[in-house]
């Protein structure tokens, strides 16, 4: 579903990704770890063509992230088709940057309507029913401001799901939020992934990687240190930077 | 005790201008409701609307241009701010209705490239006051609101950006439903203010002959020399006009601070009224 070969990113004369190679099957859960500013956002970002990588390819679903290949040549696609492919990957952000002049409702439909062009009928309907899958049927018509941190990123996971999204990113999607309300989110995304989503979720909370991942990775400095399932990058490490960096996390 | 004082002044101050005879107040009272006052009481505020709507649309359209990435669009609404905030605008009004009909002489509209003509007129037809008043005040309005705008852009928090480019929105959509919505909240107070200035600058126009408060006002006092009065006069409509907009303004405020925080402030009537409740100090009144 997602591949990814020798990328490497770099802002100004800072290389962030250093070559990056790894591969996630279809309804798998990737997670990766990794301490700040390791590059784990901006890896997410580039599958999502919010960034454009230097060098190296990315394809989700067969198709190029960003580029099309005319040849042996990369040309950039424009806005439009980079839109559309965008559409088709869902990601959730640490923040939630969930839209805060619109309800919890208005945000779900927003894409659905004016970039699938779906009637706000149907897309009302099938809002609710987001809605009621992250726990939050109640809450349609409040506001951004009036629901809690845990809420918001539960409104910002349907939001993405109303999509139809092949793939979901997460990048920290739990890191914003006070330690009780944790745990209604990591039940979503669990949930989500029983369902046979294909994810890759940035994040720190090893229960929830070691019960749901099938593969972790490990960054350190722009380059995957350590790879595997999640007993043995988690239960038991080889490389001492991803010993030393869970031995603070854990 | 320095409230004392003052208000001890002020009825001085009030004393004296009516025991000057500084005015007849009679006369001031009779040209208040006079007709061709009215007239240019409502030309004021037609010609104050519309160039202010000129404004925002331009302004805008050009804070938009300000930051796009194309550098031809960035550089031309660079050099029109640049020119319409650098310039008095009276000289813009005069421009535009002295000048303009002496260079061109006639004003048409033709689809480019072709001789196919649209419209067509002699431009010192075209060119009326209304026209040059219009052109003048809402063309520098637009420099001034661009500011605002870009100001207001800049301020909305990138990752409203990044998610709705996420959800496969493109940046027109974007900007229409994501960060202008949001970026309202800083635009309106500044483009109250900016009304407000524009309602008193309107009285600009009255160089270029368009019919406006002051226009009509000194109308009548070059013919009948009550130059005070009829000054009073349109002062007092000025005051009105600003006063109506201020309040305006406070209650749109209030509107667009809607989902920013979790509950709207009081109006100054809700605030009295809770404050009036039986039992409570009095001088809860106050705050
Ligand atoms: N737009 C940008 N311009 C310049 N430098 C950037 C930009 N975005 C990220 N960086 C730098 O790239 C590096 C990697 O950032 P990134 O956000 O990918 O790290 P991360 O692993 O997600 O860290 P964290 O756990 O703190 O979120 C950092 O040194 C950061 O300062
Ligand atoms: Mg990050």
């Amino acid at each position: 579903m997602v591949d990814v070969q020798g990328v490497h990113k770099r802002f100004g004369r800072l290389e962030v990704l250093r070559g990056i190679d790894l591969e996630v099957h279809r309804g798998e859960v990737m997670v990766i770890l990794g301490p700040s500013g390791s590059g784990k956002s901006t890896l997410l970002r580039c599958i999502n063509h919010l960034e454009k990588i230097d060098a190296g390819r990315i394809s989700v679903d067969g198709n190029l992230v960003g580029y099309r290949q005319v040849g042996s040549r990369n040309y950039e696609l424009k806005e439009k088709e980079v839109a559309q492919r965008r559409a088709e990957v869902g990601m959730v952000f640490q923040r939630f940057n969930l839209f805060p002049h619109m309800t919890a409702l208005g945000n779900i439909i927003e894409a659905p309507v004016r970039v699938r062009g779906a009637s706000r009928a149907e897309a009302t309907k099938r809002g609710l029913v987001l809605l009621e899958r992250v726990g939050l049927e109640e809450k349609a018509g409040a506001y951004p401001s009036q629901l809690s941190g845990g809420q918001q990123q539960r409104v910002a996971i349907a939001r993405a799901l109303a999509m139809d999204p092949k793939l979901m990113l997460f990048d920290e999607p739990t890191s914003a939020l006070d330690p009780e309300l944790v745990g209604d989110v990591l039940d979503v995304m669990r949930a989500l992934s029983g369902e046979g989503m294909t994810m890759m979720v940035v994040t720190h909370e090893m229960g929830f990687a070691r019960e749901v991942a099938d593969q972790v990775v490990f960054m350190d400095g722009g380059v995957i240190v350590e790879r595997g399932r999640p007993a043995e990058v988690i239960g038991a490490p080889r490389e001492a930077r991803t010993k030393a960096f869970l031995s603070k996390v854990l | 005790m320095a409230a004392a004082v003052l208000l001890g002044l002020l009825a001085l101050l009030i004393r004296l201008i009516v025991n000057s005879r500084f005015a007849d107040f009679a006369v001031v009272r009779h040209y208040l409701f006079n007709r061709s006052i009215l007239v240019g009481l409502r030309n004021t505020l037609v010609i104050s609307v519309l160039a202010q709507m000129v404004g925002i649309t331009l302004g805008v359209t050009l804070s938009v241009m300000r930051l796009s990435k194309n550098p031809v669009l960035s550089v031309t609404s660079w050099l029109y701010i640049w020119f319409f905030r650098g310039t008095p605008v009276l000289v813009q009004l005069l421009f535009w209705f002295n000048a303009v009909p002496q260079v061109f002489k006639t004003f048409a509209v033709s689809v480019p490239f072709t001789h196919i003509v649209l419209y067509q007129k002699p431009m010192v037809l075209f060119m009326t006051s209304f026209m040059a008043a219009l052109l003048g005040l809402g063309l520098n309005e637009g420099a001034y609101m661009a500011e605002i705008v870009r100001a207001a852009i800049i301020s909305v928090d990138e990752g409203q950006t990044e998610a709705a480019q996420a959800l496969g929105m493109r940046s027109g959509l974007i900007m229409r439903r994501v960060v202008l919505p949001q970026a309202m909240r800083v635009i309106i107070p500044p483009t109250g203010n900016e009304f407000i200035s524009m309602l008193k600058t309107s009285s600009l126009a009255s160089v270029v002959l368009y019919g406006e408060l002051l226009r009509r006002a000194s109308d009548i006092y070059s013919t009948n020399l009550r130059v005070v009065e009829l000054l009073l006069d349109a002062s007092i409509w000025y005051l009105v006009l600003t006063s109506i907009a201020t309040i305006g303004q406070y209650y749109l405020e209030r509107r667009f601070a809607r989902g920013a925080s979790r509950e709207l402030p009081l109006t100054p009537l809700q605030r009295i009224r809770r404050n009036l409740v039986p039992g409570r100090p009095w001088f809860r009144v106050l705050r």
